[in-house]
């Protein structure tokens, strides 16, 4: 969790991850953020998330997309 | 069968009618009678076309399914035996084998669309470049059947959720025939996903006096904006593309404006009339406009605007090119390269290139439509690289960012903007249309418009009392709805209900374009 908190602050260092409910409802997540995270992610923890998971219901808050990457790590 | 033709009022009439008198396990069967009839009546030769693609769509997902199911029954078969590096493998194996099946599915389903709407544009393209060794090609006239590209998209949009395991195939043919062909949606959208959809068309629906009543409410409401607004407005459209020599300079932002509420009467009034009819059958279809033109940028309005459509591109185009194998590798070199600002861009920018090239594509086979999408993509990418300057320039004059007047602002320059695009659609020609967006700077004839030049290309003063106060009926109830659509609350008023039923089909029988001598116009988004 410690890592994904550091890749979503280096996308957005203004933004308290812990805090936030809805990352893509509140725009603080754009396409752009996604298809960077997505890189980040597939970088530090050898995860591919594939495009049909890029749903808003697994980007909501930073435990949702780690629910993500445990669940497709386990796949 | 036009949705204003009086034939198609009788017949959506006698639809409901059998709908809800026939048992209700047998209302789906209803529902595919009709959408086949309607089909049928649209013109006989557009028949064979649907029943292709809906044949490749049931076969390819029968195959993606079958192999799925296999898939998983051998996972769940060696669950205790298999290592964690073993399943991945076996999962990696089967998913390549699953995607050949629907790249098979994919190009035969797009492959007739492609062949049918871009051959006689491909070989126009060919024969300019043959005619300066003298050479030409023979072009055919191939048939366009009527909302192809809305069907075709829908069903390869099932097939992709199939190969994804979003979505169980339908075992059904007749069933899945009923979501390629549910006749309210089949010409001009919205494109519905197998998930929102399909349980609902063959899901017993007893009447509901609400739904019915909200539907019939929003059914006259298309019909409002339609006949009021956009088909007014359409002959003096028509008369300042075809005379556009004539009507330069300050015409040109009059079509402009006339365009704008000519389309959102015309599409937004269309889909009104087919979520409407849906909803009195108590089927719900997804939403395609969400106030488009109260959007304060390009990229909110597209939001907003043929919601199913860029939902569609977005899902299906663009993450899944955005995040590709051949991508990332693409991104992470040139992120060691040319460092971490482009290469993370990269992957973004040239899928949003590609998704717009192909919004374009989708609308018709022209460069116009083409240059249409790539301006829109250009705007988008501009603001998104302007983002740091718009936030210094908040920090700067903080209360501007809740301001009205600077939102009213945002929303006019958006709409002046989308409108300036859009009108690529109208005069079809991108040389000629860019000639005519420089007639604004350089033809100073402001002062022709009020002395007589307003009534000049085809509408009277009578016909500009019905588009502007229908244009502000239509604002005005739009603004109030903003929390909840106005008509669920009226619904619930049957007296109120009864009133402004009525109201809406005298405004359309006093005030609407129709009858005889008028040329009942199309509704636009069915050429696409």
């Amino acid at each position: 969790m410690e890592q994904l908190l550091q890749i979503l602050n280096r996308l957005h260092p203004d933004v308290d991850f812990t805090q936030v409910d809805d990352l893509y409802g509140e725009g603080v997540l754009d396409s752009l953020d996604m298809v960077r995270l997505v890189t980040e992610i597939d970088r530090v923890f050898d995860v591919r998330i594939p495009a049909e998971e890029l749903i808003p219901e697994n980007f909501q808050n930073a435990e949702t997309i780690y629910a993500l990457i445990e669940r497709l790590d386990e796949e | 069968m036009l949705f204003t033709s009086f034939s198609f009022v009788l017949f959506a009439a006698l639809t409901l009618l059998l709908y809800f008198t026939v048992p209700k396990r047998a209302q789906w069967c209803v529902l595919l009678c009709a959408s086949l009839g309607f089909y049928l009546l649209c013109g006989m030769e557009y028949f064979i076309f649907i029943l292709y693609t809906a044949a490749v769509t049931y076969l390819t997902a029968f195959l993606l399914q079958k192999r799925a199911d296999a898939e998983d029954a051998t996972v769940a078969a060696n669950r205790d035996t298999w290592s964690k590096a073993e399943r991945k493998s076996f999962r990696a194996v089967e998913k390549k084998k699953r995607f050949h099946i629907l790249i098979v599915g994919l190009l035969l389903g797009f492959g007739m669309l492609a062949v049918l709407k871009y051959t006689a544009f491909v070989l126009e393209g060919v024969n300019s470049v043959l005619s300066l060794f003298g050479g030409e090609v023979g072009i055919p006239s191939l048939l366009l059947p009527l909302g192809i590209s809305f069907y075709t998209f829908q069903s390869m949009g099932y097939l992709i959720d199939v190969y994804r395991k979003t979505a169980r195939a339908e075992q059904n043919p007749a069933k899945l025939l009923l979501f390629v062909s549910f006749f309210p949606q089949l010409l001009q959208g919205p494109i519905s996903r197998f998930g929102a959809l399909h349980q609902q068309l063959i899901a017993a629906h007893p009447f509901d006096a609400l739904c019915f009543r909200s539907g019939l409410l929003r059914v006259m409401w298309g019909y409002f904006k339609k006949m009021l607004l956009a088909d007014t407005a359409m002959v003096a459209i028509k008369t300042l593309v075809e005379q556009s020599d004539t009507y330069r300079g300050v015409y040109v932002f009059a079509l402009i404006l006339l365009y704008s509420a000519q389309i959102y009467g015309d599409f937004t009034g269309g889909i009104d009339i087919t979520v409407g009819l849906s909803e009195m059958m108590g089927i719900q279809l997804t939403e395609n406009f969400n106030r488009p033109f109260s959007s304060k940028s390009t990229k909110e309005y597209w939001n907003r605007w043929h919601i199913t459509m860029g939902s569609w591109f977005t899902d299906y185009v663009f993450y899944p090119l955005s995040v590709c194998r051949p991508m990332q590798l693409l991104s992470g070199h040139v992120c060691d390269k040319l460092g971490n600002g482009l290469g993370m861009r990269l992957p973004v920018y040239l899928a949003t290139v590609a998704t717009w090239f192909l919004t374009g594509l989708w609308h018709g086979a022209g460069w116009n439509f083409i240059v249409w999408g790539l301006l829109n993509c250009l705007v988008i990418l501009v603001s998104r690289e302007l983002e740091p300057l718009y936030r210094r320039f908040y920090a700067v004059f903080p209360r501007l960012a809740n301001s009205r007047i600077w939102g009213a602002w945002q929303a006019i320059r958006t709409f002046l903007l989308m409108g300036l695009i859009r009108s690529l659609d109208c005069y079809r020609n991108v040389g000629l249309t860019f000639r005519l967006w420089g007639s604004m700077l350089t033809d100073w004839n402001v002062g022709e418009l009020f002395s007589g030049g307003l009534t000049s290309f085809g509408l009277s003063v009578a016909d500009w009392a019905v588009i502007l106060c229908s244009a502000a009926v239509i604002f005005a109830v739009s603004h109030m709805g903003r929390e909840q659509p106005l008509r669920h609350r009226i619904a619930r008023m049957p007296v109120a209900w009864c009133a402004c039923v009525c109201a809406l089909l005298v405004a359309v029988l006093i005030f609407g374009a129709y009858g005889i001598g008028y040329d009942a116009s199309q509704f636009i988004y069915t050429q696409f």
